[in-house]
C-alpha cells in the first residue's frame, strides 16, 4: 500500500467529498490554477474547473462571506484561509455571522475554514498561528485539529458533512513529514472524539496537533525510566472529549496539557479548570500546561525553537510532578 | 490581651488530644501554671496549666471534645480586660513537648519554625498485658513541630486531593506516613503502599481493602435498668487498639520459669529500712530489672524490634514497667536501666509508678521502652502470659512471691526447706525468637536471681 502524506490525506479528502456531493467546493486564495500555496489543492481545478474551485482576490472577509452566503444557500464550501493567521481579518465573518446563525435564524450555516496552521517552520509572527482559544469562547462552531494523516482526512470528511461551521485547523509542519497508509474505503472521524494514542497508567499528556510527537518522543523516553504514560490526542477542540480527558485523569492522577500556542489564556486553560471542577477528587498533583511563550512568535530559528514547547520541556514537567 | 490556650503537643506524632475535665470554669480567675484542664491523649494523660494569669472567658473545646494539636480550647483575658477581645496572643508553648509547658511563655512566633524536637517518635509503650503503640515507626513520619502555614507542611499534611480521599475512604492519618513526595508529600503510590503492606496500619481501622476479621455477633444490650452503657475512655480505646494490634502483630508464645527469689529476699529485708531512710521503697523489682540487663546484654535478640525484612537491635537497655492506674494502665520507662544501681532503680520505679498515678508522666516518660517487665503477681497470681508491648519482642511476667516447700537438693542429701518462690513468664515473639533462645535467656535470669550476687 502506498503511503499518503498529511496534505494529500486533506486534499484526497476534498476531492472525495467533492464527487460523492456537488454541493460541495473549494474557495480561497491561489485554490485554483496555483493549487494551493502548499499544492493542497493541486490537480482540483482541472477535475472540478473553475466554478468548484474558485480562486479569490486577497481578502480572507469576502471569501468567509461568500462561503458563508453559500451554505445558508444549501452549498457545502470549504474555505481556505492561505494561512490561518489571516482568519483574523475573516473574524467578524465567522464568529458573528456563521457561527450564530443556526441560533439567530435556525439556519446551518455548514462551511469548513481550514488552512496551514503552526510554528516550527520558521514563519514569523504572521505564519505560526495556532488560533485554537480565539474561537474557543465563540458557541455556534466546531474546532478540530488533526495530528495524523488518518485523522486529517476522517475529521476533514466529517467537517464537510457537519451542518455546523467547522474551523478545521491543519498544521503545516506536518504537511509533507507524516505519511500513513490510510483505508481505501470512504470512512470519517467523528468530531468530539478524542484518540488514546498510547496507554499508561503514572502520567496522562492531553494534546493535539503536531505535540503528539513530542507527547510520543517524551513518554518513549519516561518509558526508559519505567513510566507509564498515556498519550491523549484530542483531535477535537470543540466538542471536546470530556470523557477520555476524565477517564484518563482518574486512571493516572497527573496530567500535563501540551499546546503548541502560548501558555496564557490557550486551550489548555479550559481542559484545566474541566479537570479541576470534574476530576478533583483524583488529581495527586497539580495540572501542569506545557505550552508556548507568551510572546509573538519569533522569526529567528533558534528563538523560534526555545519558544515552542519540545520533549525536554515535556520531561521536565513530567518529573516535576512525578516527583511531587 | 486575651490569651489562647491551645491543644499542646504531648508528644511527637500526636495529632491530637481529648479534653477530660476542666479545672476551672468561665469566669473564674486562673494564675499562671495553675492546673486548668486534663487532657488524655495516644500517649499520655495529662493536666495543662494555665499559660497567663487573667480569667477563664471562654471554654471552647467542651469535656469529651477531641481537638487537633495547637487548636485553641480556651481564652484566658488579662485582669480587668473585657472577655473576647480576642487577640491573638498564642502565648501558650503550643510545641511544647511535654506538660505541663515551661513556666514562662514564649514569645508567640508569627512564622518562625520551632526547633525540631530530639528525638524521633517512638511507639509509647503502655501497660500490661500490654500492649503495642499502634505505629510502625519506619512508616511514621517523626512529627516534629512545624509551621503548620507553610508550603511544605501543607503539602506534608494536605497532600492532594486524590490522596485525602483515599484516606478518608480508608481512615487513614497521612499526617503520619511518611511521603516519598515533595515535602515528605505523601504519593498515591505512598498511601497504596501502606494500606497494602501486612503490617497493620497506623490507625485503628483497618483499610477497606483488609480482609474483615471475624468480629462476634454486634451487641444486642440496650441501655435500661440492667445496663448501662458507657462511651470508652480515649486511654481504654487506646489499650483495645494496642492489644488487638499487637496481637495480630507477632507470634506470641510464652515460656513459664519457677525462680528460687529466697536470696534476694533476705537482701531485700536486710536492706529495707536503710533504703527506706533514703526516700526508696526496696521492692523485688529492681533485682529482676538488674537480672533482665544482664540476660539482655548476653541476649540481644530479645531486645530488639523486627520488620518484614530486618532486626532491629537497641543498643539502649530501657525497661518498660506497666503499672495499674484505676482507669487502666500505662507503661512508663526507665531509660539506660543498664546504668543504674538497685538504689537508683528504686528511686526511679517509685518516682515513675509515682508520676503515674497522679498524671504527671511527660511523653518521654514513655517512649523509648525496648523491654517491659510487668507484675501479674500484684495480687497473688501465679503467672500472666502477657501481650507484648510493640515493637518490642519480649515481655516479663513476674508472678507473686511466695513462700513454699521446695525440695532442695544438699550434700547431705535432699530436703524439703521453705523457699520464697515466684514464677516468671516470658512472652516473646516466635517470629524472631525461637524456644530455645528465650528459655536460654530465662534460664540465665533464674541463675542470676537465685545467686543473689546484687551490689546494694
Amino acid at each position: 500500500m502506498p503511503e499518503t502524506t498529511y496534505l494529500d490525506a486533506i486534499r484526497e479528502a476534498m476531492i472525495e467529498e467533492m464527487r460523492r456531493d456537488p454541493r460541495v467546493f473549494l474557495i480561497g486564495e491561489d485554490v485554483g490554477i496555483y493549487g494551493g500555496a502548499f499544492k493542497t489543492s493541486a490537480g482540483m481545478i482541472e477535475e472540478f474547473g473553475e466554478e468548484r474551485v474558485i480562486d479569490t482576490p486577497i481578502s480572507e472577509v469576502a471569501i468567509v462571506g461568500a462561503a458563508s452566503g453559500a451554505a445558508l444557500m444549501g452549498m457545502r464550501p470549504i474555505a481556505e484561509m492561505q494561512f490561518i493567521d489571516f482568519i483574523t481579518v475573516a473574524y467578524d465573518m465567522l464568529v458573528n455571522f456563521a457561527a450564530t446563525s443556526r441560533y439567530r435564524v435556525g439556519s446551518p450555516c455548514p462551511i469548513v475554514i481550514r488552512g496551514p496552521a503552526g510554528g516550527g517552520t520558521h514563519g514569523g509572527p504572521f505564519h505560526s498561528l495556532n488560533p485554537e482559544a480565539m474561537f474557543m469562547n465563540r458557541p455556534g462552531l466546531k474546532i478540530v485539529a488533526p495530528g495524523t494523516a488518518y485523522d486529517a482526512k476522517g475529521l476533514l470528511k466529517a467537517a464537510i458533512r457537519d451542518d455546523d461551521p467547522v474551523l478545521f485547523i491543519e498544521h503545516k509542519y506536518l504537511y509533507r513529514r507524516i505519511k500513513e497508509e490510510l483505508p481505501i474505503e470512504d470512512y470519517i472521524v467523528p468530531i468530539g472524539k478524542a484518540n488514546v494514542r498510547r496507554s499508561g497508567s503514572d502520567l496522562t499528556i492531553i494534546t493535539w496537533g503536531s505535540m503528539i510527537y513530542v507527547a510520543d518522543d517524551a513518554a518513549a523516553e519516561l518509558a526508559k525510566d519505567g513510566v507509564s504514560v498515556e498519550v491523549i490526542d484530542l483531535r477535537s477542540i470543540i466538542p471536546f472529549d470530556e470523557e477520555a480527558i476524565l477517564n484518563s485523569v482518574a486512571k493516572t492522577n497527573r496530567v500535563i496539557i501540551l499546546h503548541e500556542a502560548p501558555l496564557t489564556g490557550g486551550a489548555g486553560a479550559e481542559f484545566a479548570a474541566r479537570i479541576a471542577e470534574k476530576a478533583f477528587d483524583y488529581l495527586d498533583a497539580p495540572i501542569k500546561r506545557v505550552a508556548a511563550l507568551d510572546v509573538p512568535t519569533p522569526y529567528s530559528p533558534p528563538l523560534e525553537a526555545f519558544y515552542l514547547p519540545n520533549r525536554d520541556k515535556v520531561l521536565a514537567a513530567a518529573r516535576e510532578l512525578l516527583a511531587y | 490581651m486575651a490569651t489562647d490556650v491551645v491543644m499542646p503537643q504531648m508528644g511527637e506524632s500526636i495529632a491530637e488530644g481529648t479534653v477530660v475535665r476542666w479545672l476551672k470554669k468561665v469566669g473564674e480567675t486562673v494564675e499562671r501554671d495553675e492546673p486548668l484542664l486534663e487532657i488524655s491523649t495516644d500517649k499520655v494523660d495529662a493536666e495543662i496549666p494555665s499559660p497567663a494569669n487573667g480569667t477563664l472567658t471562654e471554654i471552647i473545646a467542651q469535656e469529651g471534645q477531641t481537638v487537633g494539636v495547637n487548636t485553641v480550647v480556651a481564652r484566658i483575658a488579662a485582669q480587668g480586660e473585657a472577655a473576647g477581645t480576642g487577640a491573638p496572643a498564642a502565648t501558650s508553648p503550643a510545641t511544647a513537648p511535654v506538660a505541663p509547658p515551661p513556666p514562662v511563655a514564649p514569645p508567640p512566633p508569627p512564622a518562625p519554625k520551632p526547633a525540631p524536637q530530639p528525638e524521633a517518635a517512638a511507639p509509647a509503650p503502655q501497660p500490661e498485658p500490654s500492649n503495642p503503640a499502634p505505629e510502625q515507626p519506619r512508616d511514621l513520619e517523626s512529627a516534629q513541630p512545624r509551621d503548620p502555614d507553610s508550603l511544605d507542611e501543607r503539602r506534608r499534611t494536605k497532600s492532594s486531593p486524590l490522596v485525602r480521599k483515599i484516606a478518608q475512604e480508608n481512615n487513614v492519618d497521612i499526617t503520619r506516613l511518611k511521603g516519598s513526595g515533595v515535602s515528605g508529600r505523601v504519593t498515591k503510590n505512598d498511601i497504596l503502599d501502606f494500606m497494602q503492606r501486612p503490617t497493620p496500619p497506623a490507625t485503628p481501622q483497618p483499610p477497606a481493602t483488609e480482609q474483615p476479621t471475624p468480629r462476634p455477633p454486634a451487641m444486642t444490650f440496650a441501655a435500661g435498668e440492667n445496663n448501662r452503657i458507657e462511651p470508652l475512655s480515649v486511654m481504654r480505646k487506646k489499650i483495645a487498639q494496642h492489644m488487638v494490634l499487637s496481637k495480630q502483630t507477632s507470634a506470641h508464645v510464652t515460656t513459664v520459669f519457677e525462680v528460687d527469689f529466697t536470696n534476694i529476699d533476705k537482701l531485700r529485708r536486710q536492706h529495707k529500712d536503710a533504703y527506706a531512710e533514703r526516700g526508696a521503697k526496696l521492692t523485688f523489682l529492681p533485682f529482676v530489672i538488674q537480672a533482665i540487663v544482664a540476660g539482655l546484654r548476653e541476649f540481644p535478640v530479645i531486645n530488639a524490634s523486627m520488620d518484614e525484612s530486618s532486626v532491629i537491635y537497641h543498643r539502649d537497655l530501657n525497661i518498660g514497667i506497666a503499672v495499674a492506674l484505676d482507669w487502666g494502665l500505662i507503661v512508663p520507662v526507665v531509660k539506660n536501666a543498664d546504668e543504674k544501681n538497685i538504689l537508683g532503680l528504686s528511686k526511679a520505679i517509685n518516682d515513675l509508678g509515682e508520676r503515674a498515678r497522679t498524671k504527671k508522666l511527660s511523653p518521654d516518660d514513655v517512649q523509648g521502652g525496648t523491654f517491659t517487665i510487668t507484675n501479674p503477681g500484684i495480687y497473688g497470681g501465679l503467672f500472666g502470659t502477657p501481650i507484648i508491648n510493640q515493637p518490642q519482642v519480649a515481655i516479663l511476667g513476674v508472678g507473686g512471691v511466695k513462700k513454699r516447700p521446695v525440695v532442695v537438693e544438699t550434700k547431705e542429701g535432699d530436703v524439703i526447706a521453705i523457699r520464697s518462690m515466684c514464677i516468671l513468664s516470658l512472652t516473646f515473639d516466635h517470629r524472631l525468637i525461637d524456644g530455645a533462645v528465650a528459655d536460654q535467656f530465662m534460664a540465665r535470669i533464674r541463675a542470676i536471681i537465685e545467686a543473689g550476687q546484687f551490689t546494694l
